[in-house]
């Protein structure tokens, strides 16, 4: 059988899989594809590479076409007055926790922020596009700057232009922030540039495990102490879950005062749960 | 006979510090004819004069609208006023793609100074002979720019370009204390009285001006032929009523010397049919 691709493997979640997901199953195939040194069997990344093959098989070799630093979901909620956005500070590489202080939350200008998961370089270079947008309002000096809404916008065009590439930005992004008229704006964008707005978002894992936390619980006239309550449980949720993350977090807030990125801080966590050392005990359908 | 030797080429200097190329170009803005734009809080409006090439023809369009929050009515040669306007009309198509909002237009105007800008530094390049208005409604409010073929802008409250337009600008000038908390009716009626300040002859017909009106919540809508005719007829029966018929005699006497001032270029005006292809 084949390896099924998961989604969580790469810590990005469903919309933002990789390109394995593209290759047919065995139940399209009418026979089982052959491992390769480019595509084993198992599922694993491949350790050698032959060229010549690469170039025949699969075209040209091109990079980041896989993450490789990936940072794992990112939440956001609106709440009175503005929008409050949630992440870890992990940069994982494959499985490996390498850089557990990356900060994934930016601040684009006084009314905007942004928070992304999956491929760090990439968010990189997208923070490098949205800096000089921001630098270029700075020195226009005519007082105008990108509200929320158009920073979502021009993100979408971005992500969907470098999927009209084949080339794609491996990144789920979250824009959240406050209008010049004071409307609270929150939306996401998809690695290849699907993108919606709404009250709650989660990217990559969040979006199964802290919305159904959200729906049940968030309200755009929360307070903000609220929101904050309803971010961290989702956090502790999100870390108890999935493997791809760390106990560092941050929560960063937009208002009309402007973008506050707060410090980094760690969760109570309690792993002494009977389920947790059985979690299969009762469960219909496990052994 | 006097020959000027610094005027063959944009990018020469005269020793007393000009560039002549781009004060010919300035000038065929003032030759064009007159164009009028105001705004009060929450509007902006233009009123332009349009000139036919004959009794046959159709008149020449001078106000063109950009986007549905901006227009630009123009003085000068028409087909560079065209290009212009193509340009800012793309600019504001891309900008609304990609930012799913209106062009400030501020920006805009910048752009299409830098445009001016870059022809009067090229030695290959001709300055745009045209000057623009530029009226538009964005979240800092109405605005009204004037661009010139030098790369100059400025924003003004009111201002008139093109021929005879000192006499309008006399006009803008007296009343534009009570532009600010004007209706946009109230605007439209100050902008064709400014405009019929700059008539020398004959007088304003639904044919031969346009007015346009863009502001808070209402986008940018031309108001021509039967549209205007309204306007004119309240125009007329102020002038038949006598109260409201003094500014625009006051401003018609100073006019008269304005005129007189900005002589050659009224001549050229008239007798220009054969020459540069301007406006009508």
């Amino acid at each position: 059988m084949l390896p099924r691709p998961t989604t969580h493997s790469k810590a990005l979640g469903p919309g933002v899989a990789g390109p394995e997901l593209a290759v047919a199953t065995s139940a399209v195939l009418d026979r089982p594809p052959q491992p390769t040194a480019q595509r084993p069997l198992s599922g694993a990344q491949a350790f050698s590479v032959d060229p010549s093959l690469v170039e025949s098989a699969d075209g040209p070799r091109q990079h980041t076409q896989y993450p490789y630093v990936t940072g794992t979901s990112v939440l956001a909620v609106k709440y009175a007055g503005g929008v409050m956005l949630a992440c870890d500070t992990l940069g994982a590489y494959g499985s490996t926790k390498r850089y557990k202080s990356l900060e994934r939350i930016i601040r684009v200008n006084a009314r905007t922020a942004v928070a992304a998961g999956g491929e760090i370089s990439d968010f990189q270079y997208i923070t490098r596009l949205l800096e000089e947008l921001a630098t270029d309002d700075y020195r226009t000096d005519d007082g105008i700057e990108l509200g929320p809404r158009e920073v979502f916008s021009y993100l979408t065009r971005v992500m969907y232009n470098r999927r009209g590439k084949m080339d794609p930005l491996w990144n789920s992004l979250v824009v959240g922030g406050v209008e010049a008229d004071g409307t609270v704006f929150l939306g996401t964008v998809g690695m290849i540039g699907t993108h919606y707005t709404d009250s709650h978002v989660a990217t990559g894992f969040g979006a199964h495990l802290a919305r159904p936390m959200f729906r049940e619980r968030q309200s755009d006239d929360m307070s903000e102490a609220d929101a904050e309550a309803l971010l961290r449980d989702a956090l502790r949720v999100c870390y108890y879950r999935d493997k791809q993350s760390i106990n560092k977090f941050q929560v960063a807030k937009a208002t009309g005062e402007g973008v506050a990125i707060g410090k980094p801080f760690a969760l109570e966590t309690k792993w002494d749960y009977k389920a947790f050392a059985a979690p299969t005990k009762w469960a219909i359908g496990a052994w | 006979m006097f020959r000027n030797q610094y005027d063959t080429d944009v990018t020469t200097w005269s020793p007393q510090g000009r560039l002549f190329q781009v004060e010919y170009a300035m000038e065929a803005v003032k030759q064009g004819s007159c164009a009028v734009g105001l705004t009060s809080k929450t509007h902006a409006v233009l009123a332009t004069l349009k000139r036919a090439q004959n009794e046959l023809s159709s008149y020449q369009r001078k106000i063109f609208k950009i986007d549905d929050h901006m227009g630009i009515a123009i003085s000068g040669l028409t087909a560079d006023g065209r290009v212009l306007c193509r340009y800012m009309r793309n600019e504001c198509l891309n900008h609304r793609y990609v930012y799913e909002s209106s062009m400030p237009i501020g920006r805009l105007v910048r752009q299409v100074a830098d445009k001016h800008q870059v022809c009067t530094q090229r030695s290959w390049k001709r300055p745009y002979g045209v000057g623009l208005l530029v009226a538009g409604h964005d979240a800092r409010g109405p605005h009204l720019y004037n661009t010139c073929p030098s790369g100059n802008y400025w924003e003004y409250k009111a201002m008139a370009i093109g021929a005879r337009s000192q006499a309008s600008k006399t006009y803008l000038e007296k009343h534009f204390e009570a532009f600010p908390t004007a209706t946009p009716e109230e605007m439209i009626l100050h902008g064709l009285r400014a405009l019929a300040a700059s008539l020398s002859e004959g007088e304003l017909t639904k044919a031969n001006c346009a007015v346009a009106l863009v502001g808070e919540g209402s986008s940018f809508v031309v108001l021509e032929e039967d549209d205007v005719e309204p306007y004119i007829q309240m125009l007329k029966e102020e002038e038949g009523g006598g109260g409201g018929a003094e500014p625009m005699a006051e401003a018609a006497a100073e006019g008269g010397a304005a005129a007189a001032e900005g002589g050659a270029a009224a001549a050229a005006d008239d007798g220009g049919d054969g020459a540069a292809p301007m406006e009508s």
